[in-house]
């Protein structure tokens, strides 16, 4: 089985917002730094890409065939995805472990675990 | 036999229609050809080549190409074949922490109880589509997100054992309000685990506790009013029943259990003593609220408390808990000022559990009470 694990950052601190990253003790960032390299090599694992703080999303919609622009994630700031990965399992069982190894899930964040379709 | 099939075949539905298809089978030829020598064994086996054959014609379903290569039994001639008993495997997959609450329960009722849609919708009082859609729901899940049919890896065991647990008691406690088949479905779930995982002491201490409160089932109501323990007639009870229980729990503490299931066990078989031991009472459920930490637990210590040391060092306790909303908290704080001859007080409190009690039978005992006051 394929999984997407959706990263929603919620209140956990990452780098990119250097006050909240500064209540980490040192000891803590460096698990977070460690946390996540040992993922990205986790087989199965194929990691995907960061995202920019929700702040700078743009949400687009199209009404009538007219293109609608509004400031912001479309989901609620703290609810946004701050990044995601592919994991490739046998089951849900090891997603959820993989899932629950991901920093964000134990600073105020959460993951969701999504299979992907097979064509 | 459904767990059976649904372990072999990775998929709630088709298991389910291969095993109706097989009894069907089963009815029109047994009758002609007699009854096999292992009946169990012959509609598992047909029910097998049913759901092969099916995936064959299905070809959205040919990915599932392992089955594809067993190969073919004969349906008669299989007599001795034996097939693992998986109903534990199943038990795990339906309390998939995965799953909603609510559609552990159904599932669960479902494919290990054996209970239709119609009467597990019925016993939870919600409409039958409802429950359906619940169901389809649910199976749709398993099947595509990938929940694992196993017992979990032992690093997983402690937790995923206590989500079966609590579901089984779930079930129970839905049938101790009066909805006397789910209590008795809840025990055949707990003896089945029991069975299955005979050293675990938790399942044995629920498998105990679920018996020694439904033996007093009898003595609960009295012209379908609701009876409180300390008034029931201890000659309603179920002795043999009782004895069941303790031998259960004998099992578990014997095993050095002193879970949370356990104490809950040994408090309800000191209630079937006479007199009451309430001081130990007190301490086991001390021990209890050590372990949960629950402002449930905490007021259950204080009636004990009450019967042991009484009602002013059970109002003390009482009176810390964070339980606004919960009307037993207000029914208990009546009971404890009416017994200190506080009545103002007392009828203030029955007032306020009278205005959160939902059940009518509960609703009219406070009214009852709160009668009592005045005279």
């Amino acid at each position: 089985m394929k999984y997407m694990l959706l990263i929603h950052q919620g209140d956990a601190p990452t780098p990119r917002d250097p006050e909240a990253w500064a209540k980490l003790s040192e000891d803590e960032q460096k698990a977070v730094y460690a946390d996540y390299m040992a993922i990205n090599r986790t087989e199965g694992v194929s990691p995907g890409v960061q995202l920019d703080e929700p702040e700078t999303a743009t949400t687009v919609r199209v009404a009538d065939g007219k293109t609608l622009t509004t400031d912001g994630p479309f989901a609620e700031l703290k609810e946004a995805i701050g990044g995601f990965m592919f994991f490739e399992a046998d089951d849900l069982d090891a997603a959820i472990e993989l899932a629950a190894r991901i920093p964000a899930a134990r600073l105020g964040g959460a993951i969701e675990v999504r299979p992907v379709l097979e064509p | 036999m459904l767990a059976t099939l649904i372990g072999f075949l990775g998929d709630f539905d088709l298991a389910e229609e291969a095993t109706q298809e097989a009894f069907a089978v089963a009815a029109e030829r047994w009758p002609r050809d007699g009854i096999p020598s292992n009946p169990g064994v012959w509609l598992v086996t047909t029910a097998r080549n049913r759901a092969i054959d099916r995936i064959r014609r299905d070809r959205t379903l040919a990915a599932k190409t392992r089955l594809l290569e067993i190969p073919e039994a004969t349906e008669d001639s299989v007599d001795d074949a034996t097939f693992p008993d998986e109903r534990l495997e199943l038990l795990f997959t339906c309390c998939h922490p995965a799953l909603a609450i609510d559609a552990q329960v159904a599932l669960t009722l479902r494919t290990l109880g054996g209970l239709t849609t119609p009467e597990i919708a019925r016993a939870f009082l919600v409409p039958e589509p409802t429950m359906a859609q619940r169901l389809v729901r649910a199976k749709r899940k398993i099947k595509a997100a990938g929940v694992p049919f196993r017992v979990p890896p032992d690093h997983l065991l402690p937790d995923r054992l206590a989500a079966v647990l609590a579901v089984v008691y779930l079930i129970f406690n839905e049938g101790y309000g009066g909805r006397g088949e789910l209590a008795a479905e809840a025990i055949r779930l707990g003896r089945a685990l029991a069975e299955l995982m005979p050293d675990e002491p938790e399942v044995h201490g629920l498998l105990a506790m679920m018996l020694l409160h439904d033996a007093r089932r009898e003595a609960r109501f009295r012209d379908g009013e609701l009876v409180l323990l300390a008034e029931q007639d201890p000659a309603l009870w179920d002795a043999a029943q009782i004895a069941d229980g303790r031998l259960v729990l004998g099992r578990a503490l014997a095993l050095r259990g002193r879970g949370p299931y356990v104490l809950q066990a040994a408090i309800a078989s000191l209630h079937a003593d006479e007199p009451r031991d309430w001081p130990q009472i007190a301490a086991l459920y001390g021990e209890l609220s050590r372990l949960t930490d629950s402002p449930v637990v905490e007021l259950s210590r204080a009636v004990a408390v009450a019967e042991a040391d009484g009602p002013e060092a059970a109002l003390d306790i009482v009176d810390t808990l964070d339980l606004d909303d919960y009307h037993y908290l207000h029914a208990t704080r009546g009971e404890l000022l009416s017994r200190l001859g506080r009545t103002a007080g007392a009828s203030e409190a029955y007032r306020r559990a009278l205005a959160l009690a939902r059940d009518d039978a509960e609703r009219r005992l406070l009214q009852r009470r709160l009668a009592a006051l005045r005279e």
